[in-house]
């Protein structure tokens, strides 16, 4: 097993770290401010960070979704994904009261309200929890709802103040990144750097509580603190994400990356770094579509982002892809069949004591028990593959060495586990054919070979047939000079 | 902040409602009370079953439904809605089983994606066809319900029963009240012991199917006046409350029936004193309720368990079970 250090990740956070830091925004203008009609244009002007206009709003959207993409990756592996929604509703009623403090879209009150808020309503949901019958769900749903409720009613009773600059607060609901000014993505940068830091820092600590909370205790590790923090820096992300993203999604910037980068990798160190990737992906592409129209807004995009990215990862993914497994799954599946029709061509063979090479269509089927057709096509598969070749006009099929060979292994691994079964498990002669029918095929050469050394090399089955040995397999290959030395039945190295 | 809340008038906050104001804002109530009675029974059976959360993703995830329905239909008729909400529904329901039992994402991220994906559809679709689809984001989110009496009134038989919106959430909370009173042995079977459920033959599928297309129809009847998010307050909070209450499901259903009128009727009253929005309000006041229930419960409240606690019982005498929220092993 690959041993990972803890300290290259840490070194390579602390490069994402420098990478956001050198990244300082310059001064610019807001989105709506330009005219463009050409949309590939537009994503150069964009992506470049030429257009000094969209800098804040993508700088800030990238630097979020990095945040938001660290952070749910703990959320996710923790199984608390549903925490993150519920803290990004509990937030609301924060933010009216930040935005009261004094009367404007001041980051700061905001920042402190909504996150104070949001610590708020994950006690209650905790609380609730412990003192009541009610469970995790219920809790979760009820505060989200109930913190959101009293946020509207602040937010419609702000509206009809006379005083104060209200412009922009209705866009916390849905997010939009043209809103963002100087201040805002200096608020995220300064918590992406210090999330990212002290995952840096904590990361042992981290890794053990989400994975082994057990363990973590018994270790000394201090896990009820370090959920604290991890709640703490969730609120602080979700708070970040609000004038992007809006109250509704946040949470889905938090799951959705980091439920991407699950499907991909085993290792928590990866899974930080694609979901970190993923979150900056879906952030800038989010950033881009509401930069394409004039109404609209950022949060739906970059969610969207996200899910396209997980819908490939959940499709294509390498090792848990769907299609991916659907592919191996038929793969397998059409191995297996090959193998069982060239075995069947054996036994044909073995049944006229191998006198003539060939098998015509007919005696395979009359063997298998199927129509000629279906014969013809599973010849034919065979012959795609190089293991038979036919002959008077595709009706009587000859093995070629290498067929041969597979039939050879798959009938000894057949027999092998048989006489085994009978052997060395002591199960009736007449019990053994079914599981030896599936075990065929999976038999690896090791097995194989300790089979035979624990079965003493025989040489006959408990159906008195006789398996087929070493020197059969070279049978097979007598017209041919061989130059390497078969080292197992199951495949050759 | 005095600004924020205005004097208290109670010419205004408290008669006017009843009596000059009764022709508008006694829809208002009354509609408040219908979506929270049908969303309160169906909620019971969510709670019971675990299913909170997935009440939360098909509220946000009817969104979609309801959009797409209106561009194809081009119209706001109530059928072409239901139908994309249920349709909506299904998918919600068919796509977290899918992610959830097809990959190793487990069940609540599982939801927070489905959720979440649907719901930006859904506003995006409604942002780019704002002029088509008469809905706007606000509305989603926070409802109108103080607007429904405005709607065109449902004349049966030359007499007016009333908006059309407040009449056909009646019909579906009366709907949802006769079907949970019809098949209650079956939900209670199947939210409590599965396989009790299925030696009786009740097939645990359909069940949970036609709850979910219950909940469709229901959040999206709802969903005009109340919005996305306070739908999900109006499923969780009486069933909440009530179970802290009482144990028994007969007696839940009846304590969620009138959690859902005073939680409809005090809302609209704060409404009017805070000048905030009505549906927010309710909510407000249904969470109120469920504090003081989580409080005052005669059976497991923090008081009684804190009196509970406090009192020293000799050792010859047999402990009472002390109410306890919780399995001692867990």
């Amino acid at each position: 097993m690959k041993h990972y250090s803890p300290f290259t990740v840490r070194h390579s956070l602390f490069v994402l770290v420098f990478v956001c830091l050198s990244a300082s925004p310059a001064h610019a203008a807001k989105i709506g401010d330009l005219v463009h009609t050409n949309v590939l244009e537009q994503a150069i002007d964009f992506f470049t960070f030429r257009e000094p206009a969209v800098r804040f709003a993508l700088l800030g959207s990238m630097l979020l979704g990095i945040c938001c993409g660290l952070l749910g990756s703990f959320i996710v592996v923790r199984k608390m994904a549903l925490v993150g929604d519920a803290l990004s509703h509990a937030v609301l009623p924060g933010v009216a009261l930040g935005f009261l403090w004094n009367m404007s879209k001041d980051p700061i009150a905001i920042f402190v309200g909504a996150t104070i808020a949001g610590l708020v309503g994950t006690s209650v949901v905790t609380l609730i929890k412990q003192t009541t019958r009610l469970k995790e769900d219920t809790a979760l749903g009820l505060v989200l709802a109930s913190f959101f409720a009293v946020g509207i009613c602040l937010l419609t009773m702000i509206q009809r103040l006379p005083t104060g600059n209200k412009t922009g607060i209705d866009k916390f609901l849905f997010g939009q990144a043209a809103a963002m000014g100087a201040d805002d993505v200096r608020l995220i940068a300064i918590v992406t750097v210090l999330s990212i830091t002290i995952i840096a820092l904590f990361y042992k600590e981290f890794l053990l509580t989400s994975f082994d909370a057990g363990f973590a205790k018994v270790a000394g590790f201090p896990a009820q603190a370090i959920h604290y923090g991890l709640m703490l820096l969730l609120a602080f992300s979700v708070v970040i994400a609000l004038q992007a993203v809006g109250v509704v999604l946040v949470s889905a910037m938090l799951i959705t990356p980091a439920a991407a980068a699950y499907l991909l990798t085993d290792r928590m160190s990866r899974m930080l770094w694609l979901a970190a990737f993923f979150g900056m992906a879906a952030g800038a592409v989010g950033a881009f579509f509401s930069y394409l129209g004039p109404n609209l807004p950022t949060g739906p995009f970059m969610v969207l982002g996200a899910t396209a990215v997980f819908v490939l990862a959940f499709l294509f993914g390498p090792r848990h892809g769907v299609v991916m497994r659907w592919w191996r799954q038929r793969s397998r599946a059409q191995r297996i069949q090959r193998e069982n029709t060239l075995k069947s061509m054996y036994h044909v063979l073995e049944a006229r004591e191998f006198k003539g090479d060939g098998v015509s269509l007919r005696e395979l089927s009359e063997r298998r028990r199927e129509t000629i057709e279906e014969a013809k096509q599973q010849v034919g598969d065979l012959r795609s593959h190089a293991l038979v070749t036919l002959q008077e006009e595709g009706n009587v099929a000859f093995l070629t060495p290498e067929g041969w060979q597979l039939a050879c292994a798959i009938v000894r691994n057949h027999r092998l586990w048989e006489l085994y079964l009978t052997n060395a498990a002591h199960i009736a002669a007449d019990h053994v054919h079914e599981d030896a029918e599936k075990i065929e095929h999976v038999l690896g050469e090791e097995v194989v070979r300790d089979l035979e050394r624990r079965l003493e090399y025989a040489t006959t089955d408990p159906h008195g047939r006789r398996i087929p040995s070493l020197a059969d397999l070279r049978r097979g290959g007598a017209g041919r000079e061989r130059t390497e030395e078969l080292v197992g039945y199951g495949r050759r190295s | 902040m005095s600004e924020l809340i205005p004097s208290f008038d109670p010419q205004h906050v408290l008669v006017m409602p009843w009596t000059s104001g009764l022709s508008s804002y006694g829809w208002s109530m009354l509609m408040g009370f219908f979506v929270a009675i049908a969303c309160g029974l169906i909620g019971n059976y969510l709670i019971l079953r675990r299913m909170a959360l997935v009440g939360d993703a098909i509220s946000h995830s009817v969104l979609p439904g309801i959009a797409i329905a209106f561009l194809l239909a081009k119209s706001r008729g109530a059928l072409p809605m239901f139908l994309g909400a249920l349709a909506a529904g299904i998918v919600t329901t068919i796509l977290i089983e899918i992610i959830h039992k097809k990959s190793r994402v487990k069940q609540d991220a599982a939801i927070g994606i489905t959720f979440s994906s649907l719901f930006a559809i859904g506003v995006i679709l409604i942002s780019l066809y704002a002029s088509r689809v008469d809905l706007d984001q606000e509305c989603v989110l926070y409802g109108e319900i103080g607007n429904v009496w405005i709607d065109t009134p449902v004349t049966i038989a030359g007499i007016s029963l009333g908006p059309a919106t407040v009449v056909r959430m009646g019909v579906v909370a009366l709907i949802t009240a006769l079907l949970i009173v019809m098949f209650y042995k079956e939900l209670l079977v199947s939210s409590f012991d599965s396989g009790l459920a299925f030696s009786l033959g009740i097939n645990a599928t359909v069940v949970h199917y036609a709850l979910m297309c219950m909940l469709s129809v229901i959040v999206v009847s709802a969903f005009e006046s109340v919005g996305a998010i306070l739908v999900i307050a109006m499923l969780i909070l009486p069933g909440a409350t009530a179970s802290l209450v009482s144990h028994r499901l007969p007696v839940i259903l009846g304590l969620t029936v009138l959690h859902a009128a005073l939680s409809a009727v005090l809302g609209l009253h704060v409404a009017l004193w805070l000048e905030c929005s009505i549906a927010g309000a309710m909510v407000v006041v249904g969470a109120f309720l469920f504090v003081l229930a989580w409080i005052f419960s005669p059976s497991q409240g923090l008081l009684r368990r804190w009196l509970w606690n406090r009192v020293e019982i000799p050792d010859d005498v047999a402990p009472a079970p002390v109410p306890s929220g919780r399995a001692p092993a867990s």
